[in-house]
């Protein structure tokens, strides 16, 4: 393991009082990864964060050096070497010991964490099984048609958003990627696209579409099964659909033409799909979908992913154990079952003994029963912010914040693999620093050498 | 009113995201998360203002209680409540994940009451 | 001052075809991470002796074909839990990661296999640039061996569109900076002008050497002659590696015959030659057969073409590409789950599981078919094992096909249980050749390290590598080649007997052309145009590389 890709982009310190330029800085609040950001830092601040969007502009503007102890052992502020062997105790000892987060982490920090769950034989968890774990699932059912974002702007010219809300979610999505690039066969632009957005409710995305499709909530596997079933020409019962799908069945056979008629379109799907009835059987439908219209015409699907490095965590935790999230080690070598190894299940059914969360906040985001036993067992928690989670953890680590004081990768939700540019340095250490240091330890517990 | 029952749905919204940077123990995240939005239709049906408090329990019983605001004109059909991701969104769901790996977050099936009008609380 | 901790591989019967040593009783010395010559000094004693008496002992291996590292493999991973809980399982020990099976193993497992297997350096066949940085972290935890990679380029815009405006020196230009921007080894062509046309239309792909890609205007020959002049112009080490257009259809023998002819004489290697040695019409399997022999006949009188085979084992695996039309192709064939991507600017990628029987009149001829290429091609050091892994089956297959070459009796017994029609349509039953140790050395070492312009590998002589891999001879060449008495990679003992006994990272092997740097400004003015991320976000800096090794190109190098 290296560490040299995270020291060669450490970020340089300023004079005091110095502006300075930090160009192509890369955002990392959303799956959009913008690496287009000009940043202007005085004094360890972010004063300026040029083509950021709302949510970027909070994320760069926000976060300057936390003034709190870089460790917290038991709510008391401890040097970092004792929270190190705390942290590395606490993770030996467990009968199942569970990692989870790791979307808000650059890739060489997930890489030394997936390390540590197979020292310690434990479990490791992103924050995927909360959000597209079950487009993970249905991935592995159908598969999936896809194109990266650059072919998005360049070729597509029917944009469909599904369970979506980017302008909340993903502000810049429409203009850097999806609606309003002039592409190479689109050179007029938003003109040369035909917009379509189907949700449950009018979000504040729907008046960028030419058409808006409000079905009933809790619908969205028999309205893409409508869609499947015209694309294949099979007879339905108008009546019937408008029933289910709370839609006029003429407003499908119309999606259905032009879906059939554009040159090449992709469908972009959120959480409402995946976190509403039919969860993964909604995903696996609209990639299904998605491979039926390769018949007619050119199609793709995306996940919009939310996390700035969710994707990272997807292909760290593949490469090093072949399977996406939910992966356990207690027999020493990698298993996968969503259900059962997911964060959701091992601690709702308390099974977790132990848990270290990295860049998460499942006390604030996750079920009662998951939340109650967390706080039950001793657990570490690195964040760069304090949160419900560092407040209730055994050990908690105040960390530097990754694109803004560290370096490393991340990946976009298109896979696309991004640098990060940081502004300035921090006085506290970088998930890496601190997973690398509870790594060495647990490794001296347990008398690895590898 | 009577207990009714709706369908909820927490999403991300532009003002939680950037609580989100801002701190979540800070204002913005803090009223965001607490702020459930109801369609009009639905607030003068049942005789709700902006600021009544209502208990919402979810379908193991669980329940929060949580102010009221009124949705943009026709951004939620009558029935749909939404509700910003957060502390209290993810109370209302319940442990079970269907061997999916994660809970359903949204399309909950909730019931609504009133717990507090607005002018008595002020 | 210390003496040199020397290490001798003592009296063992090495084959280095390299050097000319056809199973000679020798010593191998070894100093730090090569090989030298024995020290004059008699007084002299190594550190260590490893005592190979009656062991062979040869380079180690070099797999110059799979897919180890990078957004398709990592995709297939995702795709296909079901095949690895099934599978052998890989525990961590206190030496090593755990790791995952299956036709796509993980990263851990890739490395620890394939060292375990006697080979010690491999080479990714196809990544598109723009997640070159994603290989990069991929090859970082890929233990054991040294790894490199080809970029695909054959349906880059920017070198097609350099074609179309007929700007030679742009094209060499902009190849050269993509290596560069990559930390690549060799231009890969892929299905060339094929994958933007399925890009840009329903089923959308050429048909043969000579139809123009829309909007640009060039024809795969071109694409094919223009990389290969300018590769063979930058004095690359590996000039251009070719998947040819029409893979796996019926009749494609012609369009490999062409892309041959294309290479005007240029130094190009065709690789994975089985899935296009394919006579019959097309589309139509009934008329199916080998078209080996000819193909065969052209390589043996050409020696500007070398090739790799592919070769099919009956099984089930994972069919992985960057030829985006050939997966959607495959995909209905086998109807099962289907991945396509298409990448901006520059490439696609198709992923489906597929089963190749023994009892299927097709898949059977593809494994004779594979069989013919290793023993149709006279010169062995132009012919290269590879199963194109997993594609046509796992590396982990090598042995099994090692025993298929050097064992015409067990080829037979194979052979009758694939319908009989094989017999008519291939000429594997008419041959009877069988390959000596010596010439399995060359197609899985010497052949290899010299193809792609490796001067320190695939050979025992001083200022070699210390890369050595040491067998125990059976006369099953299977049982012999499948599990190596002692593995050692840059003078380091890393496995015996199928076990790790250490573990290293291993080097990255990549190229640094020269190139007119004032060319920049035209590749950066089209990037920014058309791409999604930022020019300066684009290039792979070596802090990626845990440790580079930069091959020399023959007309110089960037520095730094």
């Amino acid at each position: 393991m290296t560490s040299a890709t995270t020291q060669a982009h450490a970020p340089t310190p300023s004079e005091p009082g110095q502006l300075k330029v930090i160009q192509d800085a890369t955002c990392t609040f959303c799956g959009c990864v913008c690496d287009d950001i000009d940043l202007t830092v005085k004094d360890d601040h972010i004063i300026e964060a040029k083509r950021a969007c709302v949510l970027g502009k909070a994320w760069f503007l926000n976060h300057s050096i936390e003034d709190r102890p870089s460790c917290l052992v038991e709510g008391q502020p401890a040097m970092l070497d004792e929270g190190y062997d705390r942290a590395a105790q606490i993770l030996t000892q467990g009968k199942y010991p569970i990692i989870y987060g790791l979307s808000d982490s650059p890739c060489e920090a997930q890489r030394v964490a997936v390390s540590i769950a197979d020292w310690i034989k434990g479990t490791i968890d992103t924050t995927t099984s909360v959000c597209h774990g079950p487009s993970g699932m249905a991935f592995q059912g159908v598969g999936e048609v896809t194109c990266s974002l650059g072919e998005v702007a360049n070729r597509c010219d029917l944009i469909m958003f599904w369970g979506s809300n980017p302008a909340e979610s993903h502000p810049r999505h429409f203009t850097r990627y999806s609606l309003m690039p002039k592409g190479m066969f689109l050179p007029n632009g938003r003109k040369d696209r035909t917009c379509v957005i189907v949700d449950v409710r009018k979000t504040k995305s729907a008046k960028a579409a030419d058409i808006f499709i409000q079905i009933k909530p809790k619908k969205d596997f028999e309205a893409l099964w409508t869609l499947r079933a015209l694309a294949k020409g099979v007879d339905l019962d108008p009546d019937q659909v408008q029933r289910e799908t709370g839609v006029e069945y003429s407003v499908w056979v119309d999606l259905m033409e032009r879906m059939k008629g554009c040159k090449y379109g992709v469908i972009f799907f959120g959480m409402g799909l995946t976190m509403t009835r039919g969860k993964h059987a909604n995903s696996e439908a609209i990639l299904a979908l998605t491979r039926d219209m390769n018949a007619f015409t050119r199609f793709a699907a995306k996940p919009n992913r939310g996390h700035g490095n969710v994707t990272g965590a997807d292909n760290v935790v593949s490469w090093r154990t072949g399977y996406p999230f939910g992966v356990n080690h207690s027999r020493g070598y990698p298993r996968f079952n969503p259900g059962e190894y997911t964060t959701s299940d091992t601690l709702a059914n308390r099974e977790a003994d132990c848990a270290m969360t990295i860049a998460c906040d499942p006390l604030a985001n996750f079920s009662q029963p998951a939340r109650e036993h967390l706080a039950a067992i001793p657990f570490i928690a690195l964040d760069t912010k304090e949160t419900p989670t560092t407040r209730a953890a055994t050990v908690a680590f105040t960390v530097a914040t990754y694109g803004i004081n560290t370096g490393g990768t991340v990946y976009r939700m298109d896979d696309v693999p991004i640098p990060l540019r940081p502004a300035f340095p921090s006085p506290h250490p970088s998930d890496y620093d601190v997973l690398t240091a509870i790594e060495q330890r647990v490794k001296r517990i347990l008398g690895v050498q590898g | 009113m009577n207990r009714e029952t709706f369908i909820l749905i927490p999403g991300r919204t532009t003002d939680q995201g950037c609580g989100v940077s801002e701190g979540k123990f800070r204002d913005k995240y803090q009223k965001e998360v607490r702020a459930l939005r109801v369609a009009p239709g639905d607030m003068a049906r049942l005789g709700l203002a902006e600021g009544d408090l209502v208990r919402l329990t979810g379908e193991e019983g669980q329940s929060v209680e949580v102010g009221i605001t009124a949705a943009k004109k026709d951004e939620l059909p009558e029935g749909l409540l939404f509700i910003a991701y957060g502390e209290i969104s993810s109370r209302l769901m319940t442990g079970d994940t269907h061997g999916s790996g994660i809970p359903t977050s949204k399309g909950m099936e909730v019931t609504m009451e009133l717990v507090q009008k607005a002018s008595v609380a002020t | 001052m210390s003496l040199p901790d020397y290490t001798k591989i003592s009296q063992g019967i090495v084959y280095d075809p390299a050097n000319g040593i056809d199973g000679e009783v020798r010593d191998i010395w070894i100093l730090d991470q090569h090989i030298v010559d024995a020290p004059t000094d008699r007084a002299i004693r190594p550190a260590r002796v490893i005592d190979a008496q009656g062991l062979v002992v040869m380079p180690g291996g070099i797999d110059m074909h799979c897919h180890i590292a990078g957004p398709k493999v990592n995709t297939a991973r995702k795709m296909r839990p079901e095949e690895k809980r099934r599978d052998k399982q890989m525990p961590r020990t206190n030496i090593a990661h755990s790791g995952t099976l299956g036709s796509v193993p993980s990263t851990f497992a890739t490395g620890y296999k394939y060292s375990a297997l006697g080979y010690t350096t491999a080479f990714d066949a196809a990544v598109p640039p723009i997640g070159a940085r994603h290989a990069h972290e991929e090859f970082d935890d890929t233990p054991c061996i040294d790894k490199g990679f080809y970029v695909l380029m054959g349906n880059n815009h920017y070198v097609m569109q350099s074609l179309m405006q007929q700007e030679p020196g742009k094209l060499k230009a902009f190849i050269a900076w993509l290596l560069n921007a990559t930390k690549g080894f060799a231009p890969k062509l892929v299905n060339p002008g094929g994958v933007e046309v399925w890009k840009s239309k329903q089923a959308g792909n050429v048909s043969g050497l000579d139809t123009k890609v829309d909007h640009f205007e060039v024809t795969p020959r071109q694409i094919v002659g223009g990389v290969a002049r300018a590769a063979a112009e930058l004095g690359l080490p590996h000039p251009v590696h070719i998947h040819c257009n029409n893979l796996g259809m019926p009749g494609n023998w012609e369009t490999t015959l062409e892309t041959m002819r294309a290479l005007e004489g240029h130094r190009g290697h065709i690789t994975h030659i089985q899935f296009h040695s394919y006579g019959g019409g097309e589309g139509d399997e009934n008329t199916f057969n080998s078209k080996a022999i000819p193909l065969a006949d052209y390589v043996n009188s050409h020696p500007n073409i070398t090739v790799d085979v592919g070769q099919v084992l009956f099984g089930e695996t994972t069919s992985m590409t960057g030829d985006g039309p050939l997966g959607y192709f495959l995909s209905k064939i086998y109807g099962g789950k289907w991945f396509s991507a298409d990448t901006e600017m520059e490439s696609g990628c198709g992923i489906t599981p597929i089963k190749y029987r023994n009892k299927s009149l097709v898949h059977a001829l593809q494994w004779a078919i594979g069989l013919e290429w290793f023993l149709l091609v006279q010169d062995p050091w132009r012919v290269v094992m590879s199963t194109d892994h997993p594609n046509g089956g796992s590396f982990l297959a090598y042995p099994q096909i090692i025993r298929l070459l050097m064992d015409s009796t067990y080829r037979r017994d194979i052979l009758k249980t694939c319908p009989p029609e094989v017999r008519q349509r291939s000429s594997l039953a008419d041959i009877d050749r069988e390959y000596t140790l010596n010439e399995i050395a060359i197609i899985t070492r010497a052949g290899p390290a010299k193809i792609l312009g490796l001067a320190n590998k695939g050979h025992l002589g001083p200022g070699a590598d210390a890369d050595i891999t040491i067998y125990t001879p059976n006369e099953n060449a299977e049982v012999m080649f499948e599990m190596p008495r002692v593995v050692i990679k840059s003078g380091r003992v890393l496995v015996e007997q199928g076990e790790i006994r250490e573990s290293l990272i291993g080097k990255t092997l990549h190229v640094q052309p020269l190139y007119d740097i004032e060319m920049e400004a035209d590749i950066q003015k089209w990037f920014e145009k058309y791409y999604s991320i930022r020019w300066r976000n684009y290039p792979v800096d070596l802090s990626y590389l845990h440790q580079s090794c930069v091959i020399p190109t023959r007309h110089g190098d960037l520095q730094g």
